[in-house]
């Protein structure tokens, strides 16, 4: 069954010039995984503390205010922006589109700058 | 299953046996997760506060439960499809790789019954926690 056979390997991460595009690829993979992680993680506590009750919730709501709170808190806002945008960039080329040069260049720099500026507008709104 | 013709690795499927339908259930739950998700992010923008009475009662409206059941759902199993790629790809070791996804359904299953029955928790017996 397994038989092993020589098969040629595409250049690997060593191997290639970074770009955006191969930036945005990379970082798609790694926000899913924070998200799934911490996000996931801090999703369920905030419920599983607001149905235990007003004392666990405010465990929580401490945690969540304090300093490491707000680091993780602002993290994940990014990576929650990051990985939606690049998410839509990944649809629209399910489609066939965008694989143009430039226009595939342009669409990967847009999900980070897009996801920086609307991190930045989610916490001037909180913080301010 | 055929060893031969490209149509009859297609036919079985090729060296990964599956894969069609996890790649399309992957973007179905993309698409509901861009739904969910930014309905999920405004309604707590909109929220006054979020302390505990506040939440408790905003939780409790059916037209919260039911949103918030439903991305339980569809979060959980877009994130586990994707963990179960990264797994794929980056836990080389047979046994390693087994025990990893394992894990991943073990955790998956675990966080998502958590959420769910919070929510219920809350959504049926209302203020009296």
């Amino acid at each position: 069954m397994a038989t092993q056979h020589k098969r040629p390997l595409s250049p690997h991460l060593t191997i290639w010039r970074w770009g955006v595009n191969m930036t945005v690829s990379i970082l798609h993979r790694a926000t899913g995984t924070a998200m799934a992680t911490a996000g996931v993680i801090g999703f369920t506590w905030w419920l599983v503390a607001a149905a235990s009750g007003p004392d666990a919730y405010q465990r929580f709501h401490d945690c969540a205010t304090g300093p490491i709170g707000l680091i993780v808190g602002i993290g994940l806002t990014w990576t929650f922006f990051q990985h939606m945008f690049s998410g839509i960039r990944h649809l629209v080329m399910d489609i066939g589109a965008g694989y143009e040069l430039r226009t595939n260049k342009t669409w990967a720099l847009m999900t980070l700058v897009g996801s920086v500026l609307a991190t930045i507008i989610v916490w001037a709104t909180i913080l301010l | 299953m055929g060893t031969g013709t490209g149509l009859g690795r297609v036919r079985g499927l090729g060296s990964a046996k599956s894969g069609a339908h996890h790649w399309w259930l992957q973007r179905v739950t993309a698409a509901a997760n861009i739904l969910l998700l930014v309905w999920f992010v405004t309604s707590l923008f909109r929220l006054p506060v979020l302390d505990h009475d506040t939440v408790v009662k905003w939780i409790q409206s059916p037209l919260v439960a039911v949103p918030l059941l439903l991305l339980i759902c569809n979060v959980f199993w877009h994130f586990r499809l994707g963990l179960q790629v990264f797994i794929e790809d980056y836990v080389h070791e047979e046994g390693s790789r087994v025990a990893a996804l394992l894990l991943l359904n073990f955790y998956t299953v675990g966080s998502a019954a958590l959420a769910a029955f919070a929510v219920l928790k809350i959504a049926f017996t209302g203020a009296h926690l």
